[in-house]
């Protein structure tokens, strides 16, 4: 695949989120944190982080992010560190068993 | 080894190295065989304790009926104890499950309830605690937050892994109920001091992740994240590659989510090469890949296989 000079981080959403962004299964954004990260998504699909996090800046209790298929929660939450071709995937929490 | 019937030979499954696969001398991999308990999972440990449990709370009596929300292996556990003691058992799964697994539990006696493929496991504990309230004679045992479901596990799965392995650095398992998780983890963290225990969460297609919105998500009553160190999401790839290394490299015919979960032991264990540290891992077999052919996951190429399984609650 061919790349920008600039690396993006790449957001994957799942479908109950795709309303937010425009029927898009994947997003580009820039910044080191998960935060930074879910605030330039905001910029360009705005709603899509009041989904994910509620109004005392905490993950949403049904939410599940990982970076580069590890859990932010056990990383930092929305500090949690992102490199800049890193992946973001965003999932909701689905039993097992 | 003599038993004096088959429940009673649940457990005591065998610890076996993976040469191969194993990075270095100083970095080793163990598997826990799982499949070789009685009806081939893991589950036969939560479904004997659950049982258990629910007699001893006077719950149960012969020609009670057992509910259960489960995507097979706890239901074919419970259906083989169920018809020991003869309980009736009533599973509720979701539709898009394997073929095998609905054949295995009408075999030992067990009825279906099938519940929608969208929201997969979620939705199959929607229905059942709707069957539940309805029936309010029939017993929910209920895995995703009977403590006997951990408590199986702290009590047998991580004594044994311990004795076989007292150098242990670090525990990985599956996250589905998380009872293997808590059990384990628990017991692990009380006798290793330093004992790393990691997540494997089996990442799905988008249909298993249809739900109508993000309330409608599920975290097993049973979880405690404070006992885990961290948690992977494996998609289907990555668990059809490591599945179809396991039994090329080391001979292990295992089940598909044990793939999500040698692909982040592996990932361990390279960072503890990197780090240039000695570390003893064992991960979790869950059940063995009998129950998967028909999902084409051991036949034709990676994509072929990847491909066939979109869609499928295939952990």
């Amino acid at each position: 695949m061919l790349q920008d000079c600039t690396m993006a981080v790449q957001v994957k959403v799942p479908t109950i989120l795709r309303p937010q962004t425009g029927g898009s299964k994947t997003v580009e954004a820039s910044g080191d944190t998960l935060d930074a990260v879910l605030k330039d998504v905001d910029a360009k699909h705005e709603g899509l982080r009041a989904r994910l996090v509620d109004d005392e800046g905490k993950l949403h209790r049904f939410v599940n992010i990982y970076v580069d298929d590890e859990d932010v929660r056990f990383n930092g939450s929305l500090d949690a560190p992102v490199g800049e071709n890193s992946t973001v995937t965003i999932l909701p929490a689905v039993a097992g068993g | 080894m003599r038993f004096e019937s088959l429940v009673d030979s649940v457990g005591n499954t065998p610890l076996v190295g993976l040469p191969q696969l194993s990075p270095s001398p100083e970095v080793r991999l163990w598997a826990k065989l799982e499949q070789n308990n009685p009806t081939g999972s893991v589950k036969d440990r939560p479904a004997l304790f659950m049982v258990a449990q629910a007699e001893k709370d006077g719950l149960l009596f012969p020609g009670a009926t057992v509910l259960e929300p489960t995507s097979g292996n706890t239901g074919i556990s419970l259906a083989m104890v169920c018809a020991q003691k003869g309980y009736r058992l009533v599973c509720v799964m979701p539709e898009n499950t394997s073929e095998e697994r609905r054949q295995l539990l009408r075999m030992w006696g067990a009825e279906i309830v099938s519940s929608p493929a969208a929201g997969g496991s979620n939705e199959a504990v929607a229905v059942a605690k709707r069957i539940s309230a309805e029936n309010p004679d029939w017993v929910m045992l209920y895995q995703y937050g009977n403590p006997a479901n951990a408590q199986s596990h702290y009590e047998t799965t991580g004594p044994e892994i311990l004795a076989d392995l007292p150098t242990i650095t670090h525990f990985v398992a599956g996250l589905g109920t998380t009872g293997t998780l808590m059990g384990v983890g628990r017991y692990l963290r009380e006798q290793v001091p330093d004992v790393k225990i990691v997540a494997a969460e089996p990442q799905y297609g988008d249909v298993v992740y249809g739900l109508r919105n993000v309330d409608e998500g599920f975290i097993p009553e049973l979880y405690d994240p404070s006992v885990l160190t961290t948690r992977y999401s494996v998609d289907h790839r990555a668990s059809l590659r490591r599945t179809r290394e396991l039994v090329m490299q080391e001979g292990i015919f295992a089940g598909i989510s044990t793939g999500a979960i040698l692909h982040a032991a592996l990932g361990i264990a390279d960072r503890e090469v990197a780090a240039g540290r000695k570390a003893d891992i064992c991960f979790v077999v869950c059940d063995g890949g009998w129950k998967y052919l028909s999902t084409g996951a051991y036949a034709g190429t990676l994509e072929e296989a990847t491909a066939s399984l979109e869609g499928q609650l295939w952990a």
